[in-house]
């Protein structure tokens, strides 16, 4: 556990196509029964071996997501009498709706102040643990606990810290003599406080990802960089970072997804646990809005269109990071 | 069309997983079982009561299966009720709903079995308190639910911080304090001029029993919405005036601060529905024991809030049978039944007279004859306001947070535009 954590990291790794062998000229009929099965099983099986995955996917996954598209090009209200079609209507009502415009910005907002400070604390976590500490499998365990510990368990302890009458950060600002901050009502404090809960969950979960990347690092070119005179920081800028560049591309992703569809934690943190995000919407996300619109309001062919919107916007946010990633921490190999 | 897209949908979903969940894809719920019995289903939420009335209903007709599902809160078993309805599958023979979400149902009234036409003949309108009755009654007169339970309202109150203001605190004393909206908020604004400390928990909390009392709610009997043209912005401006003089403690309901509120002695009122006893003890702790007290009045006479109804979904197999266990259960012995159990309060006219309700006390609230209590302030209740489909709406996701930004420092007459804006998309 402590030093093999292993990832898959793109380099030797890949297996063989299985490969026919075409010097087998056999000409027999009876044979050639047998040579046709082994063939077949040659060819197909591979692919009967990983469909279990794909046809699970397509089931829980893909089919979803047409049908989303399918449902956004109606007027679908859950349990209506009738569905009529309006075409893309619900794209044109999205895109000039302020309050989704709104959450958009709230989405960015929280996941800008959780997920840039996580990536760059989880990586600098990693490197402290990296090192020669007493007890290493305690404090490498110890980073994960958060992630392992229920959301809704820290969604009332966060609620009780970050509580605006008897909120115990409230109480310790007061004591040092500042203003009480409003954590609700007022639209930046209510996101550093919903990106705290954010970055408390997964900080950890990234350090260890990113360590175990750090370990599989070889050591002689350590031992290089060492003989050349290169100093600890500069090892670190210019051998760790590059070498963890795959790893770090996958953290940037899997964040980026994770933190554009932020949901359980403005939800909760909402007093009442609505899914208005705060009274004036200070601090609804996309996704919450969407579970508005269709659980609540029970407008789904609307919540699918903004599905769809956020699908997007996803993907092409996960494209930038993935490209200006693999620039940042750019290495010889490529 | 719509029929044809839903088989559509779950023909392709059972091929698909047909091995791995093959149960999901039978005709969904209960029929007849392999020994002849009748099979029936019901869905409740947080606590009905009912576990031992099933058995007694099932000894009493022998040929008959119940079987409860059980959901935690209110909005889990509504948000399965909707989803259901829209599938056309997969509810309970016999389901319940809230009165919060009443709207949302009667909106949907034609997927639920009329109770006039298929339940028991000897049932009779007049087993429950007539708003009860009417509110689930449709417009073309169709009864889609049986009452079980209710939420009169009346005031609570701290008897110690009401005399700290010179304020009198005898439960007949207070009535005068609590008679009208107006007396309510001068002696909120004796007090808050006294103690320096808000009078009640937060604006949603008044502005929402006051609305219900009006004649005419967020939307008419044409289900257009009229919250320009009725009573609401003379009632917004009394509540967002009461909170600009510092009546309000600020408090969201259900928050985990507003909870706190109660052991930090936030504020001297609460609107308090019978069930709302429970929350208090739980919320005050023992260590308020005795200093909080109940009082037989509201302002502007009463209210209700909570309280459910038993449905038959028209997509059921045994409608008949599931109305006659709805019909047995919601009568006034087993309701009873199920206020000792559980505490839920009865809606059944005859519940409200026997004596085993009369006679609750709760030694937290000073002793008080809270069952009496209770039951006179459901007599007050004057009459079910018309609920538009999208009232519940309006009043979660509008109102009451506009009511919240008013109490974090948005203008009146600006949180104002918002709820007209917010409530005409929602009507929409």
């Amino acid at each position: 556990m402590t030093t093999e954590l292993s990832v898959a990291r793109g380099r030797g790794a890949e297996p063989r196509p299985p490969r026919r062998d075409d010097n087998d000229d056999i000409g027999s009929g009876k044979l050639s029964w047998r040579y046709r099965l082994t063939n077949l099983d040659v060819k197909v099986s591979p692919y009967l071996y990983i469909a279990p995955f794909f046809i699970l996917f397509a089931v829980v996954g893909l089919f979803p997501l047409l049908y989303t598209a399918y449902i956004s090009l109606f007027e679908w209200e859950l349990g209506a009498d009738e569905q009529p079609f309006i075409g893309i209507d619900n794209y044109t009502t999205l895109l000039a709706d302020s309050q989704f415009w709104n959450a958009m910005v709230n989405t960015f907002s929280i996941f800008a102040i959780s997920t840039i400070p996580q990536v760059i604390i989880a990586v600098l976590l990693a490197a402290l643990l990296n090192t020669a500490l007493r007890g290493r499998t305690g404090w490498r365990m110890g980073v994960l606990l958060p992630y392992v510990a229920s959301l809704v368990a820290l969604t009332i302890i966060f609620g009780d810290l970050f509580g605006v009458q008897y909120g115990t950060i409230n109480n310790i600002i007061e004591f040092f003599g500042f203003d009480r901050i409003d954590w609700q009502a007022d639209r930046w404090w209510s996101h550093v406080a919903i990106a705290t809960m954010v970055n408390w969950r997964w900080t950890g979960y990234n350090a260890l990802i990113v360590l175990a990347a750090m370990q599989a690092i070889p050591r002689d070119v350590y031992e290089a960089a060492w003989v050349d005179g290169a100093s600890k920081a500069r090892q670190f800028i210019s051998i760790t970072l590059p070498m963890l560049r795959p790893t770090l591309i996958f953290v940037v992703v899997t964040s980026t997804i994770g933190g554009l569809q932020i949901f359980t934690e403005p939800l909760l943190f909402s007093p009442s646990a609505g899914a208005n995000g705060g009274a004036t919407n200070q601090y609804q996300t996309v996704v919450l809005y969407m579970y508005q619109a269709g659980f609540q309001s029970q407008d789904l062919g609307y919540a699918s269109a903004m599905a769809w919107v956020l699908f997007i916007v996803i993907i092409a946010i996960a494209g930038i990071n993935f490209l200006l990633t693999r620039r940042l921490a750019s290495s010889g190999e490529a | 069309m719509r029929y044809r897209r839903a088989g559509l949908a779950k023909v392709l979903a059972c091929t698909a997983v047909l091995a791995a969940v093959a149960t999901a894809c039978g005709s969904g719920g209960s029929g007849t079982s392999s020994d002849g019995k009748v099979e029936l289903t019901i869905a409740t939420f947080n606590e009905f009561g009912y576990e031992e009335l099933l058995k007694e209903y099932e000894a009493a007709n022998p040929n008959v299966k119940v079987t409860q599902r059980k959901t935690g809160q209110a909005a889990p078993h509504h948000q399965n009720l909707f989803t259901k309805l829209g599938a056309g599958s997969g509810l309970a023979d016999v389901e319940a709903v809230e009165e919060g979400f009443l709207s949302q149902v009667m909106a949907k009234s034609g997927q639920f079995e009329n109770l006039k036409e298929i339940g028991p003949s000897d049932v009779r309108e007049d087993r429950w308190l007539q708003w009860k009755v009417d509110a689930v009654t449709t417009k073309d007169d169709k009864l889609i639910g049986y009452g079980t339970d209710i939420g009169p309202l009346a005031m609570c109150y701290r008897k110690d911080m009401l005399e700290a203001a010179g304020l009198p605190s005898d439960p007949e004393g207070v009535k005068a304090l609590f008679a009208t909206w107006d007396s309510y908020f001068q002696a909120g604004d004796t007090y808050v001029q006294k103690t320096g400390k808000p009078w009640f928990d937060s604006a949603a909390q008044i502005f929402n029993p006051m609305h219900n009392q009006a004649e005419t709610g967020y939307f008419d009997r044409d289900d257009k919405l009229v919250i320009e043209t009725n009573t609401d912005k003379k009632t917004w401006d009394l509540v967002t005036g009461a909170v600009a003089r510092g009546q309000s403690a600020k408090l969201s309901a259900w928050s985990p601060e507003w909870q706190k509120g109660f052991k930090e002695s936030a504020f001297a009122t609460k609107t308090c529905p019978s069930w709302m006893l429970g929350v208090i003890e739980g919320n005050a702790g023992p260590e308020h024991k005795g200093k909080w007290a109940v009082t037989a009045a509201f302002p502007g006479g009463g209210g209700n809030w909570g309280g459910s109804y038993l449905t038959v979904p028209k997509q059921g197999k045994n409608k008949a049978e599931a109305a006659k266990l709805a019909a047995w259960l919601t009568a006034p012995e087993q309701q009873i039944k199920a206020f000792k159990a559980k505490g839920t309060f009865p809606s059944q006219t005859q519940a409200l007279i026997s004596p085993e309700l009369l006679n609750q006390t709760s030694e937290y609230f000073g002793g008080e004859k809270v069952g009496l209590l209770f039951s006179e302030q459901a007599n007050k209740v004057a009459a079910a306001q018309y609920k538009g489909p999208k009232d519940g709406e309006i009043q979660d996701n509008v109102v009451s947070p506009a009511l919240t930004s008013v109490e974090q420092g948005t203008s009146a007459e600006d949180a104002w535009k918002q709820v007209i804006e917010g409530a005409k998309k929602a009507a929409k």
